[in-house]
């Protein structure tokens, strides 16, 4: 049996060749494998070089400063490092932190754990679209609003939140402003010079590089102060401990200055996708997108099949690997607290399938997706006692279920 | 995660699946779970003389709800309302290999059974 069709790509990427090419040249005894805080021979210089050159492109890559590049060992630890070092650092001026109900569980369960430090958290609820407003924002911020947390690019649905003008409010009440940036390298531009975002998580392998390295923006003007968070050595400025992975840090560099360099070319032929797979599926009836149709990356497409269980439906889609909003696996058998928090019937939410494009695919591979698609949703309503009802023009809503 | 074997055959080669006419006296339909829950199924028995001699089902569910469903109905043909009444759910999950976070899927199939019988026995009392 050939592999199935890759259409995950919010979860992770491949690493691009180029990056992998380069992040090997940092491994072996002909290498540059020193460590890069070794500052008395050859070996640690080249390391340091190559690490700081990594940096640079990293800060070019969103219009910052190099020293404003914090290494980490992914968005998970750098979501942790901004939220609960300013947390730490500010927490005399206040306590009370504001996010959304559709974050991430790295951000989400980051502020959990402040909660039971003492913090208090508000979650605002996403509109019908996915999208956290400015005047949310604004209407959330209290006295002792210490900081803002919210994701540029939504890893379920796709939907792009206006950090711009999120982050001019909180600049103008004083509010540290973190951006979960994980799934917007490469996809959106992000300019830290023209942005008021204060502290910015990145991650390297959704965007081509390798798995297990991050980074954190924090800004120098003006001055963010960030508590640190793991201990030891003081690299990275007391910010973050650790020795720097060189192979690491040279993968994301690369792989970020690859996805920037490479944006213009590659967000139409992606729009075009997606494009395609959206009219493709047109004509099964019942079909939506969930998130804003306008508001989004093309490279997230997130669609509810209904009458339709999710996991029945990956299970026909063997030829290709996709992810579902529904979690019929847990015992708990919830559907997507995302999917949940747009206001989106259960049902709908069992009912939907997140397919991710990316720089590996082509127009055949949506082709055969939507062949297959076609196919696999057809027989499933077959069988499926919901569709029965529905095209006998029963409304669902007005049968009297017995839930278990 | 993995299925076993009969799930995925259940699954590709579905049995029985359809409808009786939901009006007919020999009929008996039991609607079970919920669309929220993410599996409702609808099991359909044909009647005569006290012997189920036809099974029908739809499901909307996971891959383990829908081979839950159609292994059930292979196994209350020929039988009488009785004997079918005493299947178990722990005998459909044992069949079928269900993983605990599975389990749900057999109670809802036994359920079914249960809500069809009852609504025949009704309709012919």
């Amino acid at each position: 049996m050939t592999n199935p069709i890759y259409f995950d790509y919010s979860a992770t990427t491949p690493v691009d060749p180029r990056v992998a090419q380069a992040m090997m040249e940092c491994l072996t005894m002909e290498g540059k494998f020193g460590n890069p805080a070794s500052r008395s021979h050859v070996y640690g210089w080249q390391a340091e070089e190559a690490v700081e050159l990594a940096r640079q492109q990293i800060a070019e890559a969103i219009n910052a400063d190099p020293r404003e590049i914090v290494w980490t060992s992914g968005a998970t630890e750098s979501d942790n490092l901004a939220i609960k070092g300013a947390a730490h650092f500010y927490g005399k001026k206040g306590k009370h932190i504001i996010t959304s109900q559709i974050e991430h569980k790295a951000v989400l369960d980051t502020c959990r754990q402040l909660e039971r430090e003492g913090y208090e958290i508000s979650y605002l609820q996403p509109n019908a679209e996915g999208i956290i407003t400015p005047e949310q924002v604004a209407e959330a911020i209290r006295e002792d609003t210490i900081v803002a947390s919210f994701m540029h690019v939504n890893n379920e649905i796709g939907v792009i939140n206006d950090i711009a003008a999120i982050g001019e409010i909180c600049r103008a009440n004083k509010v540290v402003f973190h951006v979960d940036g994980a799934q917007a390298i490469g996809k959106v531009p992000v300019d830290m010079s023209e942005l008021k975002v204060d502290l910015y998580a990145m991650s390297a392998h959704k965007a081509y590089g390798p798995k297990g390295i991050g980074a954190l923006y924090v800004r120098r003007k003006p001055r963010i102060r960030i508590e640190a968070q793991i201990h030891g050595g003081g690299h990275e400025r007391g910010m973050r401990s650790g020795t720097l992975p060189t192979h690491q840090c040279v993968g994301m560099g690369l792989a970020f200055k690859l996805a920037v360099d490479e944006m213009d070319a590659e967000l139409p032929r992606i729009k075009a996708l997606s494009e395609r797979l959206w009219q493709g599926v047109q004509d099964l009836e019942a079909v939506s997108i969930n998130g804003s149709l306008t508001q989004r990356i093309p490279h997230n497409m997130n669609i509810s099949f209904a009458y339709v269980e999710g996991e029945s439906l990956m299970m026909a889609l063997r030829g290709m690997a996709v992810s579902s909003g529904s979690a019929c696996t847990s015992a708990s058998l919830e559907p997507s607290y995302v999917l949940r928090a747009l206001g989106l019937e259960d049902e709908l939410a069992h009912s939907s399938i997140r397919f991710s494009i990316g720089r590996f695919t082509t127009e055949k591979d949506v082709d055969d997706a939507l062949k297959d698609v076609h196919k696999a949703v057809n027989k499933l309503r077959e069988l499926s006692p919901l569709w029965d009802m529905y095209k006998s023009g029963i409304d669902l809503k007005t049968v009297q279920w017995t839930a278990h | 995660m993995a299925y076993s074997d009969k799930v995925i055959d259940h699954y590709e080669n579905p049995r029985n699946v359809g409808s009786f006419e939901g009006g007919d006296s020999s009929v008996g339909t039991g609607m079970v779970g919920a669309p929220a829950c993410g599996d409702v199924m609808r099991l359909q028995l044909k009647v005569k003389d006290g012997r189920i001699e036809d099974a029908r089902f739809k499901t909307y569910g996971c891959g383990s709800a829908i081979a839950s469903s159609s292994l059930v109905t292979e196994w209350v043909k020929g039988k009488t309302l009785e004997e079918a009444s005493s299947i178990k759910n722990m005998d459909i999950a044992e069949e079928l290999a269900l993983p605990p976070v599975k389990v749900h899927c057999s109670v809802l199939a036994e359920d079914a059974i249960k809500a069809a019988i009852d609504d025949y026995t009704k309709k012919n009392s």
